[in-house]
């Protein structure tokens, strides 16, 4: 177990040092060079200028200097300069990311509340009606883009009917749990697709574990089939659940990103996707680091999960 | 994974492999061979599923409408006419008009042209990209697997919206161009597949048997594992065309994919936006619901190739 969980630690560090390395391949790929990008095109009349950018933030330097040097300000915590906002990217990350963080976390649980007892009943009336209409609804949800799901939530609901606000709320982020009228919109948003999926998973996991053999040597010890189910399947088919939230963080961010540009909700996806329109490299990069290092935490966690839950997985590793 | 005990299967593949040492052509139509009947086997099963029916059904019916429909319904989609815009749905104009005054079952049309274009040729391109990946990487094994796979893991761990976003903000974004950026973040679940498929693949009899024969290493790569894990490239094809066209349409709903006047069904969204307060439903609707359509079907027809191809895919 332990010699497990340093081997996966060690890739998991040397897959952030890559994504360091694409980042940096990225920052380089910018058309023109950085100066330009940053000090704007009229720096194109003016070579002193840019040479004077090049020295001072050592750009004239060799890439190899230049990305260790890079390393080293990441390693210090300094994610770049913000050019357009004026402000370091930590501090943007600072305010944005509890926003963010929130957000994701208050639609997750809610989609977890909500799939994990329909994929469950799903799976024991199998090929009943309910059934299909749930399998119906999730291949519908899965389909539907968050812009096309939030936009028609926001004309229906806020537009048509004023029962919900069509803006996120803008307060502190106490006013994410407090501010209903604001705030349910765009959770039912983001949790939307993550119910299509969780419920899909939640109903293959419970399928599978009503044919192994333990629910038989259950049954033939004379447990009903009401503790069966609860006792053994139920506790059984929510470990790959528990690694499917870690790994499903990515599509979940990406959501976020587009829920947070259809609320306004001024949290980390809304400022990458305005930085993309303003072209602010060195926030897009920074929050692409962070955004990596959650993933890169998340899929670990979601490892260890299994590894602690199924002990079947870490016999076969060690 | 592919059930292939084939090789131990009597028949024209045990006769051939008989017949094989000095004919290398022969030993070529090998893989073809037994491919075909798994098509054949596929193909039965595929048909019996009637969700799979209406998935190609809905598909063939929206291409028609595409690329078929301006044809027959022509509208103008080149000059804005501000006299006619937002008009709602009503005789003339079926679906209404949007900002521009452009006819909106036109452009419904028109904009479907690219989406399913740009997530068709992009969805190809990954496969291939991910398939040669991810063969390579998996035939090899131990320092190069090691190497390409966490180059893999690396870029899964960037959110391919985060990292599409972050490209086409630094090129103006054409059809072409989102073909390429699409392409190049969603390869790398095929090599991650690929890759499984090759490592079961290459220990096999009739791989280690070339090898002895003398064959190198490429023709190993693309004579004999991407062939044999044709189940698998199909399913996952399938699927990545689907992400691709969400992929686009999102680009284009946040404003960085196909630039006016052209425009995608992600684009017309976008435009939708600016009349939504204004409760101009059928700015939004039509095509949300052609996206919706699509994905749906398509994930109705891989659903089907799945369990035509008994393959096992972690997607979901």
């Amino acid at each position: 177990m332990i010699s497990y969980l340093i081997r996966r630690l060690f890739q998991s560090v040397i897959v952030l040092l890559i994504v360091t390395m694409i980042t940096f391949a990225l920052l380089r790929l910018i058309p023109g060079n950085v100066a330009i990008a940053i000090l704007g095109p009229a720096a194109y009349r003016n070579p002193q200028i840019i040479a004077q950018f090049d020295a001072q933030y050592g750009f004239n330097k060799p890439w190899i200097v230049q990305y260790g040097m890079w390393l080293w300000h990441l390693v210090n915590g300094n994610l770049g300069f913000s050019w357009t906002l004026d402000q370091s990217v930590a501090s943007l990350l600072g305010q944005r990311l509890p926003k963010t963080i929130i957000l994701v976390g208050e639609s997750t649980v809610i989609a977890l509340v909500i799939a994990i007892p329909v994929g469950l009943w799903q799976a024991v009336r199998r090929n009943k009606a309910t059934d299909y209409v749930f399998t119906g609804l999730s291949f519908l949800f899965y389909a539907a883009p968050a812009f096309f799901v939030g936009n028609v939530l926001i004309i229906e609901f806020a537009v048509n009917n004023h029962w919900f606000g069509p803006e996120a709320s803008q307060g502190g982020w106490l006013s994410d749990f407090t501010d209903l009228h604001d705030q349910v919109l765009p959770i039912i948003t983001l949790a939307v697709l993550t119910i299509a999926s969780f419920s899909r998973y939640m109903r293959s996991s419970v399928l599978d574990n009503l044919t192994e053999d333990y629910v038989r040597t259950a049954k033939a010890k004379g447990a009903s089939s009401q503790r069966v189910l609860w006792r053994h399947v139920v506790r059984n088919s929510l470990i790959p659940i528990a690694t499917l939230v870690g790994l499903s963080l990515p599509a979940i961010l990406s959501g976020a990103l587009i829920t947070e540009s259809v609320f306004n909700y001024p949290g980390m996806g809304l400022l990458f996707f305005q930085s993309a329109q303003k072209q602010d490299y060195p926030t897009l990069l920074g929050f692409i680091i962070v955004v990596a290092l959650a993933t890169i935490i998340g899929s670990l966690l979601a490892d260890i999960a299994y590894a602690v839950l199924d002990p079947r997985v870490r016999y076969v590793k060690s | 994974m592919s059930s292939d005990t084939s090789p131990l299967v009597p028949g024209p593949a045990g006769i051939v492999t008989d017949a094989a040492p000095a004919d290398s052509v022969a030993l070529g139509t090998l893989p073809v061979g037994r491919s075909r009947s798994l098509f054949q086997r596929g193909f039965e099963v595929f048909v019996e599923n009637k969700l799979a029916l209406l998935g190609v059904t809905l598909l063939i019916l929206i291409f028609g409408f595409c690329f078929l429909g301006p044809f027959f319904y022509h509208t103008d989609q080149v000059h804005t006419n501000l006299a006619i815009e937002n008009l709602p749905p009503k005789t003339g104009h079926p679906l209404g008009t949007d900002d521009n005054g452009y006819d909106i079952l036109g452009r419904l049309m028109n904009g479907g042209q690219i989406s399913l274009e740009v997530g068709l040729a992009a969805a190809i391109l990954a496969t291939f990209l991910g398939v040669v990946w991810g063969a390579i990487s998996g035939y090899f094994g131990g320092v190069v697997d090691a190497v390409m796979m966490r180059l893999v893991d690396a870029m899964l761990s960037i959110p391919t919206l985060f990292l599409a976003l972050v490209v086409v903000s630094m090129f103006p974004a054409t059809e072409t161009e989102l073909i390429i950026v699409i392409a190049l973040t969603s390869w790398l679940t095929t090599a991650r597949l690929i890759r499984g498929e090759a490592l079961s693949l290459r220990v096999r009899d009739y791989v280690q048997a070339m090898k002895v024969m003398g064959g190198g290493s490429m023709r190993a790569v693309f004579r004999h594992i991407a062939p044999n894990a044709i189940g698998t490239i199909i399913v996952n094809a399938t699927f990545q065309v689907a992400d691709a066209i969400l992929l686009v349409v999102a680009l284009s709903y946040l404003g960085l994919g196909i630039r006016p006047p052209q425009t995608d069904w992600g684009g017309m969204l976008n435009a939708g936006l600016q009349g939504i307060y204004l409760g101009y439903w059928w700015q939004i609707y039509p095509a949300g619901l052609m996206i919706v359509l699509v994905v749906i079907a398509i994930n109705f027809i891989g659903d089907a190739l799945r369990d035509a191809f008994e393959v096992r895919l972690q997607r979901r």
